[in-house]
């Protein structure tokens, strides 16, 4: 036998949800990270609360791609209901590891992998006394034959059971003995490492494993926003979560225990961007997290923010559409609704970050972005971003950073003026002056989302009325150079490129260096904002052919590429992935390389 | 008679409240409702209100949603901030209003569709926040921009200008807000600005949502025989169950009320409401008694009215959210962010 390959293997876990599966899911993969090898966790979970399969699947790879590589080396079988589909996903020369507590008919249908029995359920019924304990500690138990199976460092795992139980001792002692349960049987029965091994590295130095909701969180919190308001919905809903148990920790004042912020839970979306304007207008910074449907609900409301000219800061971390859809399955699906939400004339700043690093800091450019331009900005991440345990570098912080409030006039600078008024274009950007209620009696003027004329008074005129949304163009031309700018790769030589967006990027850049040791190299360009600056077009423009991969069914963001930009759309091939799960490198490949074939032959 | 710019006449000898600001000082535009509109009659009310409380115009924000009563914000206080948000959700606009600064005075105009249809869900919410604002319903049974289609509060039987009757129940803004845990809620008449000042007065100075049902006929779609929202149909339905007086606190008591007749409510601000009932079996401070009354004069075909309904000691929405004394839009940067060195703590949990 070879000698076992390391730090290069994807582990799928197949569970019931409810059976407390997910805290031994990761407590394998933080155990991974903590001997320095790169992993990446995706949760395939049911939109259900107990009773169905759940998956979740770690990619361990030296390279530190994040994307899921398509394919499952170990399967760890714990689904009698799945078991059939887990069996045939396992790659040829690959593993499964099933509870052989029971046996199961279908057990050998396949010869090309191996198929290793666990007594787990029978294990744990003898050393554990509780139904609760014995379904728990199966999970931990399996971690323990991973470990053995795959070398891996029982002194990392075990210390990290005494960091997440602390105190709870009992916890530590169950968790260990299912551990080394698990272990010795493993070393007794089978050959240990298998093909694959986990060889302690030093590649996760300076990096964390968390999701995207949780770091756009942490960005809102940096940023300074004080009101959140939402409506729960999947998969949004932890990012509030993570807000408001990260102001529990730094926004409670010491002194009288009270709160610096509010995170209000709305009756509905409608509500939730009504509260979030309102916020906004009063001068402090808000936000409200919500997924593709709560758009939908919040249209109206943001067309008034968009005419109105009302700062705040809308997350829609997108799942699969449309209607209701697969609310646990993610898609990049509203970049055209996010766009141009609500009715009449309106198009909206979009932010889109690709990684959990990026919520971070692109969510608090949004706050930023949001009040220089005094309008709803959208940061549109998705399930994969927002839900997922990524891998990212340390996020970084200078204290040195201002909030940017835009162009507001503060009690001197009104004291100062004459008369104000609201929509005045004094500076030529398109920006106009506002004012906070309760500053002072000469910053008074009336936000309406009817027809309103430069001064903010009530107009029914036509060249009132055209004024002030051809004035709003003008802002836009702004918001060109405020907006994050794209991430290039681009050498002259190359004729074909990729452009995509959002949570494609991990898969592109494996997919990239992939194919460009096969001697198919590509530029490449990822959007990270709408509107699209002057660099997206010169970008395509320089190329023969671009394929644009984005997670869609109907190619949002070359529809908007080509709407938005003079740029020759017959350059633009468009590769869509829309299967509700995230995309896979060989998946690109696979389809770039049809269409570069395809091309030559015509 | 709206497309008269409304003149600024300053009278020398104009009264003066106690920041030296007069009557005029608390106007708006010009009103383009229609003439007898009784909406103008409640924003004439509400600019009495606030000039007699000495409130400082821009520690006031106006918010409305859309419909006649809506516009009424832009009729008074023009040195407050205004915002005539979208159809039915001003409530939440007010709320997260509210949250960015508690000090604010907050005044709501809305109608009966604005709050009993469209609007219902967001009513019932802020409601149920206890959100700390004044919602006046400016209510005539009618559709007024729309061109006189019934609304939700058009009473069985109530006919239209071209005569049909309406056949669907009523919503009663009173009997809900009661039934659902609002702390403060009142009915009155536009056409009876005597009864509704202290009403406006003492529901503004309430610490929490106030409402104030304000019967205004509609001259144009709603004013016609045959129709329970008429000026003079009310004033023949009205009946005052309870006399209310708002004393501010920095006015003496003039009037020596009768022991036993009248309640005495203590509000946050240090002012005081009078109540005075007509009925002895009739209990502003009990939820049941106060629905059980409407309801029963409203089977004898009778619009009960004054304050129906007070409860001052529950907590309003900041004091339930537990939010700092000081507005949060005022809160600096630097004790709102944490900082570098906690987000270096924060990262070493996540490893």
């Amino acid at each position: 036998m070879s000698a076992p390959k390391s730090n290069d293997f994807t582990v799928k876990f197949a569970n019931v949800n409810g059976t407390g599966s997910s805290s031994a899911n990761g407590m394998f993969m933080k155990s991974l990270f903590r001997m320095g090898i790169p992993v990446v966790g995706k949760n395939y979970f049911p939109s259900n609360i107990q009773g169905l399969p759940t998956w979740y699947e770690v990619r361990a790879n030296e390279n530190g791609y994040l994307a899921p590589s398509g394919s499952v080396d170990i399967m760890v079988a714990m689904n009698a209901q799945t078991y059939d589909e887990d069996l045939s996903a396992v790659e040829p020369g690959g593993y499964l590891i099933y509870d052989s507590s029971w046996p199961r008919d279908t057990l050998m249908t396949r010869d090309d992998i191996t198929v290793l029995g666990v007594p787990l359920a029978k294990m744990c019924n003898e050393a554990f006394d509780t139904a609760r304990a014995r379904t728990l500690m199966k999970n931990t138990t399996y971690v323990g034959v991973l470990a053995a199976l795959l070398e891996m460092d029982m002194g990392v795992i075990e210390q990290l059971l005494l960091d997440t139980f602390g105190s709870k001792t009992h916890l530590i002692e169950a968790n260990k003995q299912a551990l080394e349960m698990g272990h010795d049987y493993a070393k007794e029965n089978f050959e240990c490492p298998l093909k694959f091994k986990a060889l302690a590295t030093n590649k996760t130095k300076d990096h964390f494993i968390i999701d995207g909701n949780a770091t756009s969180a942490l960005g809102c919190l940096y940023a300074g926003a004080t009101v959140g308001s939402w409506y729960p919905i999947t998969p949004s809903t932890s990012l509030m979560d993570a807000f408001s148990r990260y102001c529990a920790a730094f926004r409670v004042d010491k002194k009288t225990k009270k709160n610096n912020y509010s995170v209000i839970q709305a009756e509905d979306e409608l509500a939730a961007i009504g509260m979030a304007l309102g916020a906004g207008w009063n001068g402090a910074r808000s936000f409200t997290p919500t997924s593709g449907p709560g758009i939908s609900l919040m249209n109206e409301f943001i067309g008034f923010g968009y005419y109105a000219e009302i700062p705040t800061v809308i997350f829609d971390v997108q799942r699969t559409g449309p209607s209701t859809g697969m609310p646990t399955r993610t898609q990049q699906c509203d970049i055209l609704s996010c766009a141009y939400a609500s009715h009449g004339d309106t198009k909206h700043v979009c932010i889109y970050p690709a990684n959990p690093e990026e919520a971070f800091y692109l969510s608090v450019n949004a706050f930023d972005i949001a009040e220089q331009l005094q309008t709803p900005v959208f940061v549109l991440s998705d399930l994969d971003i927002g839900m997922n345990d990524w891998m990212i570098k340390d996020l970084e912080w200078d204290d040195k950073y201002v909030p940017n409030r835009g162009k507001v006039l503060d009690q001197d600078d009104l004291e100062k003026i004459e008369q104000f008024h609201r929509y005045l274009d004094s500076d030529g950007d398109g920006i106009p002056y506002r004012t906070i209620p309760g500053t002072h009696p000469k910053g008074a003027y009336f936000t309406r989302g009817s027809g309103h004329n430069k001064f903010g008074g009530y107009t029914e005129d036509a060249d009132e009325y055209q004024d002030v949304v051809d004035r709003l163009l003008i802002k836009w031309e702004t918001a060109k150079s405020l907006v994050p700018s794209p991430i290039k790769d681009f050498k002259k030589k190359n004729k074909m490129a990729i452009l995509s967006i959002g949570s494609c990027d991990d898969a592109i850049r494996e997919a990239r260096d992939l194919m460009s040791k096969d001697g198919h190299d590509f530029n490449y360009l990822r959007v990270r904002a709408f509107p699209f600056s002057d660099e997206v077009e010169k970008f395509i423009d320089a190329h023969e052919r671009v394929f644009v991969i984005e997670q869609n069914r109907d190619g949002q963001l070359k529809k908007l590429l080509q709407t938005e930009t003079s740029c020759d759309s017959s350059k633009l091939k468009s590769i869509r992935l829309y299967n509700g799960i995230p995309i896979f490198s060989k998946d690109v490949i696979e389809r770039i390389m049809k269409e570069v074939s395809t091309g030559k032959a015509a | 008679m709206s497309y008269i710019k409304k003149p600024n006449i300053a009278l020398s000898n104009a009264p003066k409240n106690e920041l030296g600001m007069t009557y005029t000082d608390y106007e708006g535009a010009m009103s383009t409702l229609c003439a007898g509109c009784g909406h103008d009659s409640i924003t004439g009310a509400i600019i009495q209100t606030v000039f007699d409380l000495n409130i400082l115009p821009h520690r006031m924000i106006k918010m409305s949603g859309i419909g006649c009563s809506s516009k009424t914000p832009a009729y008074f206080a023009n040195q407050s901030h205004g915002f005539n948000s979208v159809h039915g959700r001003m409530p939440s606009v007010a709320t997260g209003a509210n949250a960015a600064n508690k000090e604010l005075f907050c005044i709501g105009v809305s109608g009966d569709g604005d709050t009993l249809s469209i609007g219902m869900g967001q009513f019932s919410h802020a409601i149920r926040r206890n959100v700390n604002m004044l919602y006046i319903i400016e209510n005539n049974g009618v559709y007024g921009l729309t061109k006189g289609q019934f609304s939700a509060s058009a009473d069985v039987g109530s006919t239209a200008k071209k005569g049909e009757a309406n056949k669907q129940v009523p919503i009663d803004p009173c009997q809900v807000a009661i039934a659902l845990g609002a702390t403060f809620v009142a009915r009155s008449f536009s056409g009876d600005k005597d009864q509704l000042v202290p009403l406006l007065k003492a529901g503004l100075m309430h610490k929490g949502f106030a409402m104030v049902d304000v019967i205004s006929p509609c001259v144009t779609f709603n004013d016609h025989e045959g129709s329970t929202k008429s000026y003079m149909s009310t004033r023949e339905s009205k009946r005052e169950a309870v006399y209310t007086d708002y004393i501010a606190p920095f006015n003496e008591i003039e009037v020596n009320y009768e022991k036993g007749s009248s309640i005495e409510v203590d509000l946050h601000d240090g002012g005081r409401v009078i109540l005075r009932k007509t009925d002895e079996s009739y209990s502003p401070q009990s939820r049941g008694d106060s629905v059980k009354n409407i309801r029963a004069a409203s089977e004898e075909g009778e619009l009960l009215t004054g304050l129906l309904y007070i409860d001052e000691s529950q907590q309003d929405f900041t004091d339930t959210e537990n939010m700092i004394d000081e507005p949060l839009n005022s809160i600096d940067h630097k004790t709102l962010c944490p900082g570098k060195k906690a987000l270096k703590n924060l990262l070493d949990s996540y490893r």
